[in-house]
């Protein structure tokens, strides 16, 4: 059997498999070439969270993160993946420690890139000092990784999002994919609601949630480089794109990406709602953009938008 | 939170080779399912970690069928669990058998 045919049922695969469905271990064995992961600190360690016995609370053997290294088309990688469905995908001490060390790790290797698969809630309630340090160390773990010549890929579309710290480390990665399940951001619908009031923010408002955070509206506001259907192929397919278009990081990346934030605001600092900047943006028909199938919002989101590929 | 742990003996060794797998998630109505080829051939060992206290004698007779049922001599369980149901826990026990029984990835 060739590596050809080897290959071809996991492709058949990752193109039929959800990646908002999937498992953390499942979207990596699909987005990785079969068989070539290798986890760090497995499950059979059981390096649990110090802290979730205290409050009476269910541990998992992988505190919801897996780290380790793979081959993405043959070039090694490392990968993280939060498993949104325990604890919100929550980062705590140790899940934090996670990819702290796996993003250090890349920092001394130099010249093999990070996948991070995002999806978070933010920082977990029951270790939530450490949980903070854990995303300071990570965001500070990111940049240093980036300077050091490595390229961090965020990937966005899990059942959790994006949000709290999480969001923070997506807005240092190198480049970002999210799908439309993907929602983006530092404080929650909720969160929001909870301390501005509902006239500010209708938490249980959906569209105005998925159009204030989802993938399709991160992505047509530059906050994202690509907008990927929800399969894992997809997301292999946008991380392979980004590990070759993305460029290095310097001084020049971030001013590129301050003056790209201050012409987004002053362009958009006026609009009330998402539809708005769309339209502003010169999306013909703003108000179907919630209803485009992924394939026609990625034409239209290329033809609109010309990533700024100099910032971040 | 409560502890529970069973031991049976096994009618035969659980097929395939490898060493460990894992399945599932901690979650409401969920449970995760770490299972290690670590004991003698017709020894089976299960070791609970439940956040539905109360329920020993349901987990007792879920494990007893579950080993009559697979025998999976030579595995050891290790189960964290948010408060699944007895079907969907025999389902993750199958699914940890199942792939203990496929060849390595």
């Amino acid at each position: 059997m060739s590596v050809a045919d080897l290959e071809k049922p996991s492709v058949e695969r990752a193109r039929a498999t959800s990646f908002y469905e999937a498992s953390a271990r499942a979207r990596i064995r699909l987005l990785l070439d079969p068989g070539s992961f290798v986890e760090f600190i497995g499950p059979e360690q059981r390096e649990v969270s110090p802290h979730l016995k205290l409050f009476d609370l269910p541990e998992q053997f992988d505190d919801g993160i897996i780290v380790g290294h793979g081959q993405l088309a043959g070039s090694p990688v490392f990968i993280a993946a939060q498993e949104g469905r325990f604890m919100g995908g929550a980062f705590g001490e140790v899940h934090g420690a996670k990819l702290t060390g796996l993003l250090r790790a890349a920092k001394e290797m130099k010249s093999i890139p990070v996948l991070i698969l995002l999806d978070t809630g933010g920082v977990r309630l029951q270790e939530a000092n450490a949980g903070e340090l854990a995303i300071a160390e990570i965001m500070r773990a990111v940049i240093e990784a980036r300077t050091a010549g490595v390229k961090v890929i965020g990937l966005i579309g899990g059942r959790s999002g994006c949000y709290g710290g999480g969001g923070l480390i997506a807005g240092c990665c190198s480049a970002l994919a999210v799908s439309e399940q993907g929602r983006i951001a530092v404080s929650g619908p909720e969160v929001i609601e909870t301390n501005r009031g509902v006239e500010e923010f209708d938490s249980r408002d959906r569209a105005l949630v998925w159009r204030t955070m989802g993938g399709k509206h991160r992505r047509l506001i530059g906050g994202a480089e690509l907008f990927a259907d929800d399969t894992v192929q997809a997301f292999r397919e946008a991380a392979l794109e980004l590990l070759e278009t993305t460029s290095g990081f310097g001084i020049d990346t971030l001013n590129a990406e301050q003056s790209r934030l201050e012409d987004r605001l002053q362009r958009f600092g006026a609009c009330r709602d998402a539809v708005e900047i769309w339209a502003a943006e010169g999306v013909p028909d703003a108000a179907s953009v919630p209803a485009l199938p992924a394939d026609q919002f990625i034409e239209l989101a290329d033809k609109l938008r010309r990533i700024a590929r100099d910032a971040r | 939170m409560e502890d529970l742990s069973f031991h049976h003996q096994a009618r035969s060794r659980a097929g395939g080779t490898r060493q460990m797998a894992i399945i599932g998630v901690v979650a409401s109505g969920n449970l995760e399912v770490l299972a290690e080829r670590v004991l003698p051939e017709t020894e089976c060992r299960l070791e609970i970690k439940t956040a539905a206290e109360g329920f020993g004698e349901v987990w007792d007779a879920v494990v007893a069928d579950f080993v009559e049922r697979y025998s999976p001599g030579g595995l050891k369980f290790s189960i964290n669990d948010g408060g699944a149901r007895p079907d969907t826990v025999s389902l993750r026990l199958a699914q940890a058998v199942r792939l203990m029984a496929e060849d390595e990835q």
